[in-house]
């Protein structure tokens, strides 16, 4: 089985973000980087179908600046043979300009399965996973939290509001990963130490057309007037009728 | 003056609210834009036909109407067949989807099928010109970016709760239109759509969500939230990454950054101190009630209103309270 996974490299969530002079990007200085959390489930996926079902390879690849090549080498060292760094200056907000991309690269590569996170957790968008598998023509399941995969055929659950589905799909497809279904691993030391010597191939991204980009990024307004009504119990009287006379939502 | 599109998300022969709302937004954005037609496209098993009324009562003046018996549960590809063929055709200035688990699947398809672009899980909107401008809260709600879709039609997907739907009521005409493709092409097979608990309300639907954190100590007090919800009526339960880790609560509850991400009227957090993760899911929430025996969580950063003290006594007595409105009414 051969499994492509798409990795993006995101922003450390924990830190203070502030905004760039030009008002539409990140400022840079003290950002960390690392693997966004669904990718490295979607990783941990593959690699444990491969582990279970071999032979089989899992290959990794990311769009954007040489920074991803970290990425990459930490797919690599939790498990993946191989990773290919399709490279681009800034990485679009467009997913149709990166699916564009990722299905120039995928689609003769013979793979089996191509997964990516439910969505990166930098721009919340998670539109890149079925909009590269609509580019390829396969089948897509999004946000899947339980998998079995048989005989080039497919079973999931997707968790929706209140309810959740079963959904049957044939190979090859295009998956993308909800939390839940595994942990990612830690790259054991050995791992590291052989992902320096694995092959890391760099090719220009194909970037699509980008229809969709930033006009603005603004740190949200910090909410006002907030206050603390009170300590303890006695102070629920004075909040039953703020929220009844004043927020009028009860 | 262009016409707008938008998808009514249905499940088990039933309207959600979602579709209300991407209803709603879409005759906002045609009144805004010289009072264009709204198209609504509903697609399910045959007998949704007698859904159309209600959209029309939201703003529809078009239901496009695809029954199929082999459409009982969602199916990804001929939904997005339909619904790409139909804005191919039509001329429609903007098209609206629901950022719901459905919506989040098959909007990014019809984009793709059209080779246009997609906003997601948008919060606001304003057609500017030739661009649509939709905001949408990203890095886990710390940075809110104002995109400009230029492509045409441009597609949105609305956060669930963000748009308020609204009656505007007129009589809808209904379009009966074939599937994009032959359901039984579908490669993508539903085989089984196992519902929650249909006495509870679903996070995305309900007006008000009380939701629990590590402080309840352990899963047994979340009786405590849930008598408060019961209480206030419309409301439902949710809880934070800690305590679905922890399975006090199932995966399905968690608001938050990996989780729900809800907008609902009212917001109480019960013992939640605020995480990062957790707040990604609710700032959005119009109003919100923090009780926390922390007075420096970060939660009452976010909160309009906070109690600060005991939840095991706090809690007791807010429900009491609110029975005594209810029954007082």
């Amino acid at each position: 089985m051969k499994i492509a996974v798409c990795l993006k490299r995101v922003p450390d969530m924990e830190l203070r973000f502030s905004i760039a002079t030009d008002r539409k990007s990140l400022d840079q200085g003290g950002l960390k980087y690392e693997m966004g959390d669904f990718d490295g489930y979607a990783l941990e996926v593959a690699l444990q179908l491969v582990e279970k079902q071999g032979p089989g390879e899992v290959v990794v690849l990311s769009l954007g600046p040489d920074g991803v090549q970290e990425t990459l080498r930490k797919g690599l060292a939790m498990g993946a043979a191989r990773a290919v760094h399709l490279k681009a200056d800034q990485v679009p907000f467009d997913g149709m300009a990166i699916a564009h991309a990722l299905a120039a690269e995928l689609k003769d590569g013979g793979y089996d399965l191509v997964m990516f996170g439910r969505m990166a957790t930098d721009t919340a968008s998670g539109t890149v996973g079925p909009m590269t598998a609509e580019l390829l023509d396969l089948p897509c399941v999004t946000a899947i939290s339980q998998l079995e995969i048989a005989g080039g055929r497919g079973t999931a659950r997707r968790d929706l509001e209140g309810a959740a589905e079963t959904v049957e799909f044939t190979l090859p497809a295009v998956l993308t990963i909800d939390e839940g279904i595994a942990r990612a691993r830690l790259a054991s030391l050995k791992g590291i130490m052989a992902a320096k010597k694995k092959p890391l191939e760099v090719k220009p991204a194909q970037l699509g057309e980008a229809r969709l980009t930033i006009e603005a990024m603004a740190l949200p307004a910090e909410r006002t007037g907030g206050r603390i009504v009170g300590e303890g119990a006695d102070a629920v009287p004075e909040l039953v009728r703020l929220l009844r006379t004043e927020a009028k939502v009860l | 003056m262009g016409a707008m599109f938008a998808f009514a998300e249905s499940r088990g022969g039933e309207l959600r609210k979602v579709a209300y709302e991407a209803v709603t937004a879409a005759r906002k954005a045609a009144d805004a834009s010289g009072g264009g037609e709204v198209h609504a496209l509903l697609v399910g098993a045959p007998g949704l036909a007698g859904r159309a009324g209600e959209l029309g009562r939201y703003g529809a003046d078009v239901v496009i109407v695809v029954e199929h018996a082999a459409l009982e549960r969602y199916s990804p590809e001929v939904c997005a067949a339909t619904a790409a063929g139909r804005l191919r055709s039509g001329g429609y200035r903007a098209a609206f989807f629901a950022a719901s688990a459905q919506g989040r699947d098959l909007a990014p398809r019809a984009a793709a099928k059209l080779g246009t672009s997609l906003a997601s899980d948008v919060t606001e909107f304003e057609i500017q010109g030739d661009a649509v401008l939709a905001r949408h809260p990203a890095y886990t709600g710390k940075v809110i970016v104002t995109l400009r879709l230029t492509g045409e039609p441009a597609l949105l997907s609305l956060r669930p709760g963000a748009i308020t739907a609204a009656e505007q009521p007129r009589t809808a005409r209904v379009e009966r239109a074939a599937p994009g493709i032959d359901p039984a092409s579908e490669r993508v097979v539903v085989k089984e759509l196992s519902q929650g608990s249909a006495t509870l309300l679903d996070l995305g639907e309900a007006p008000v969500i009380v939701s629990g954190g590590r402080g309840l100590r352990a899963a047994e007090n979340f009786k405590l939230v849930e008598d408060l919800a019961a209480a206030i009526g419309n409301a439902a339960v949710g809880a934070t990454r800690a305590v679905t880790d922890d399975g006090w609560r199932p995966p399905t509850d968690q608001i938050g950054q990996t989780g729900r991400l809800v907008s609902p009227d009212l917001y109480i957090a019960v013992g939640i101190s605020g995480a990062i993760q957790h707040l990604a899911g609710m700032r959005t929430a119009k109003t919100i009630v923090a009780i926390n025996k922390d007075k420096d969580a970060p939660i009452f950063k976010v909160a309009d209103y906070g109690i600060v003290g005991d939840l095991f006594e706090v809690v007791p007595r807010l429900t009491q309270e609110i029975l005594k409105v209810r029954r007082g009414q």
